[in-house]
């Protein structure tokens, strides 16, 4: 586990909800720089909220998030991504109306370094080629793992420092999904990209990450070692049902 | 001889303005799926006060800068001072407060102005160019076509080209998203708000001077030529309130001119609900999105 005290992100105590009841119940996290931490859970154990809450999208009652030394609660949505936190929701984000140029425009349209935003938006191309193949294709027309490209390159090009990403593998196939894994650890290993995953398929998570969080009732029950948890089968059976 | 030549173009002169009109209604629609009732009665205030501009000053051009600064001021504050505290999750809340609005308004400009119409002059000549024995636009057509046609062509450019434009987009089609991509959601529905009283406020001055003139009730039926329009094209769809204005122009002017045009709301009434029932999403709605 990673010194709390040198964390890029520092969560304490956080419970959110969307009614009276809260769905996240006085949540600990921590992630250090350069570092990807999965959090993994059945449905409803509260993963999404986790990163909405995260990203200001739903608002916090109790308990404080700390980025890289500063208090992130109160901080408006769309300036997060200003403080270097990309946000990948749940079923992509990607805006079907705009093309796939547009979309990426749209992730870094508020940088002031042009030049590198062109760069990072080349990257993009080069690594997902087949959003450079439908670059003027608008995103309705995109297949679900180019949308899923879409959207995780769209965040890319901000130059982010924390990735909150969201079910990145749901509806993909086997080979897209270790593709998309694959980018991360490299990102990860190249750039010192952090990375909060929220994922359903524990194994392709773990095999990725440094440190795994397993979500319960919107309660972390266990925060251990990534490989640690995918080896405990009794943890797999009591909270992940397989 | 037969007129229809001369009431083709008199509808697409009059349909222009009735797509800037139905134009501003698709602003606002897209950034906040509000229908803005008080579209016409906004508009209404800025021809008052391009109307008191012009009379100050002696200058058309200087009423029509008033015109549409006016309607930026009037949109940008309706929004962020009235609207922005409708909870969005109630459409029926903010109907009412859009309607309530109309009523202020209106009110207002009564007590001000008074309720008798106040005619007001247009720039250029509206006789009529002939092309032998056949009437054709007058020169003040033109001018309304060039207008609205420079108001469609700058607007174009803007969504497409620019960033504002771009992130105006994004915050129509997915707020939460475009928040999360670092767009100020907010400053851009005030923004489609002063852009659609400014485009709105235009398009008033192009037609209420055509008419009686400034009156708080002049706009009422522009409104709602320009909401069936919308409608009709789609309320998501500038290009739709474009197409969607022009086909109204050209059906009230040939129903005027070939039948009664006292008909003519009547077969308007009657092409809204024609196309409600066969298209509900309007004639230049989205395509439907590959399911994934």
């Amino acid at each position: 586990m990673g010194d709390p005290a040198g964390s890029q992100l520092r969560v304490r105590g956080l419970t959110a909800g969307y009614g009276a009841a809260p769905v996240l119940r006085g949540i600990d996290l921590d992630i250090d720089p350069g570092q990807i931490v999965a959090v993994v859970g059945a449905n409803g154990a509260g993963k999404t909220t986790l990163l909405r809450t995260l990203s200001g999208l739903v608002e916090p009652t109790e308990g404080s998030m700390t980025w890289e030394g500063d208090e992130l609660r109160g901080t408006r949505v769309h300036d997060l991504v200003r403080r270097g936190i990309a946000h990948v929701p749940e079923g992509r984000g990607v805006i079907t109306e705009l093309t796939v140029e547009e979309n990426l425009r749209l992730g870094h349209v508020w940088r002031k370094d042009k030049d590198d935003a062109r760069r990072a938006t080349a990257e993009v191309f080069e690594f997902f080629e087949p959003l450079a193949r439908r670059r003027r294709s608008p995103g309705h027309q995109l297949s679900g793992g180019e949308r899923q490209m879409l959207a995780i390159g769209r965040a890319l090009v901000a130059r982010p420092r924390l990735l909150l990403l969201d079910e990145p593998s749901l509806g993909l196939a086997p080979k897209v999904t270790s593709q998309i894994m694959t980018l991360l650890k490299n990102l990860r290993d190249d750039t010192g990209l952090s990375v909060l995953l929220v994922e359903q398929n524990v194994r392709s998570a773990m095999s990725i990450a440094d440190r795994g969080v397993v979500l319960s009732l919107g309660e972390v029950v266990v925060t251990d070692d990534a490989a640690r948890i995918a080896e405990d089968d009794d943890l797999r059976h009591a909270y992940l049902g397989f | 001889m037969d007129p229809f030549i001369f009431l083709t173009v008199d509808g697409l002169a009059r349909g222009a303005v009735f797509a800037a009109f139905a134009l501003a209604l698709v602003l606002i629609w897209r950034g906040a799926r509000l229908v803005n009732f008080s579209q016409g009665a906004m508009a209404a205030a800025t021809t008052f006060i391009a109307y008191s501009v012009t009379n100050a000053s002696g200058s058309y051009w200087l009423g029509l800068v008033a015109a549409v600064v006016s309607g930026l001021v009037i949109g940008a504050i309706t929004e962020r001072y009235v609207m922005r505290f409708v909870d969005p999750t109630q459409h029926l809340n903010a109907v009412i407060v859009a309607l309530g609005l109309v009523l202020v308004i209106q009110a207002i400009l009564g007590i001000i102005y008074g309720s008798q119409y106040r005619p007001m002059d247009v720039p250029f000549s509206r006789s009529p160019l002939s092309i032998g024995d056949q009437p054709l636009l007058s020169p003040y057509d033109i001018f309304v076509f060039v207008t609205v046609l420079a108001v469609m062509a700058g607007l174009g450019f803007a969504f497409t080209r620019t960033d504002i434009g771009l992130k105006m987009r994004a915050a129509a089609f997915a707020p939460d998203m475009a928040r999360l991509l670092g767009v100020n959601v907010g400053r851009m529905l005030t923004l489609s708000w002063a852009l659609a009283g400014a485009v709105g406020g235009l398009a008033a001055l192009l037609v209420v001077p055509t008419e009686l003139g400034a009156h708080p009730h002049a706009t009422d039926l522009v409104f709602v030529y320009a909401f069936t329009a919308a409608v009709i094209g789609g309320l998501d769809s500038p290009i739709g309130a474009v197409v969607g204005g022009l086909g109204v122009g050209l059906v009230l002017s040939y129903v005027s001119g070939y039948s009664d045009n006292d008909l003519s709301a009547v077969v308007i009434l009657g092409l809204l609900i024609g196309v409600l029932l066969l298209r509900p999403s309007g004639l230049f709605s989205h395509a439907t999105a590959r399911q994934v």
